[in-house]
């Protein structure tokens, strides 16, 4: 089931202040964030955002197609390097 | 003849099932068409008078996503979640389940047909 509209998109309080202040700053800047829940709001286009994967930050660019989307979705949790003796035919990940 | 979003429409059947033919137009949908515009869904496809026949032609071309606009649509949307790297495009791009499915087993739809492993057997 989705999130009510009453409440608006989810987003981590703390980042929202960091996006915003650097957007009145007119700055680009990286910002790392533990909140993979957070949904990227059409403020965060344009800006780095270091999202942890659990180990890492791993760098998100944002761009205008990822708004709605939660920040975790752009850093994957887990390093699946193939099975042993597989031949790997198609791009990686 | 009964040709509507560039297919042919089974002569024999009812138009209700006749215009489920179409990709992009389940049962539901052709229903809710037919009460529309007000055409029997029980009429046979080659009984239908030339009105009827318009009329149906008429609304689906301007209220239904059908067909090649349908499929377009789709692999749009798929490649948009590919480039942009997200976890729903990865999936895409590896051939393995979208929803969270599970794939130690199953998942035969999206993996194809089985690959066998060298010595796997005891």
């Amino acid at each position: 089931m989705s999130r009510s509209v009453k409440k608006g998109p989810y987003v981590h309080e703390s980042l929202t202040k960091k996006i915003d202040a650097l957007n009145a700053a007119n700055d680009k800047k990286v910002v790392k964030t533990w909140s993979r829940s957070s949904t990227i709001l059409p403020t965060f286009v344009g800006h780095t955002i270091a999202v942890h994967d659990g180990r890492k930050h791993v760098p998100v660019y944002v761009t205008e197609d990822m708004v709605g989307h939660k920040l975790g979705e752009f850093a994957p949790t887990r390093t699946f390097k193939g099975h042993a003796g597989e031949e790997r035919k198609t791009g990686l990940r | 003849m009964a040709r509507i979003a560039g297919v042919d429409l089974p002569r024999d059947k009812r138009i209700e099932i006749a215009l489920t033919y179409i990709y992009g137009i389940g049962l539901t949908t052709s229903q809710k068409i037919l009460k529309e515009t007000g055409v029997n869904p029980d009429t046979r496809t080659r009984d239908l008078s030339e009105d009827e026949v318009i009329k149906l032609r008429d609304i689906i071309d301007k209220q239904v996503v059908v067909e090649g606009d349908l499929r377009r649509e789709q692999s749009l949307n798929i490649k948009r979640l590919v480039e942009i790297g997200c976890y729903r495009g990865r999936r895409h791009r590896m051939g393995l389940p979208v929803r969270g499915q599970n794939t130690k087993n199953n998942a035969r739809t999206r993996k194809g047909p089985k690959k066998a492993v060298a010595g796997k057997k005891k």
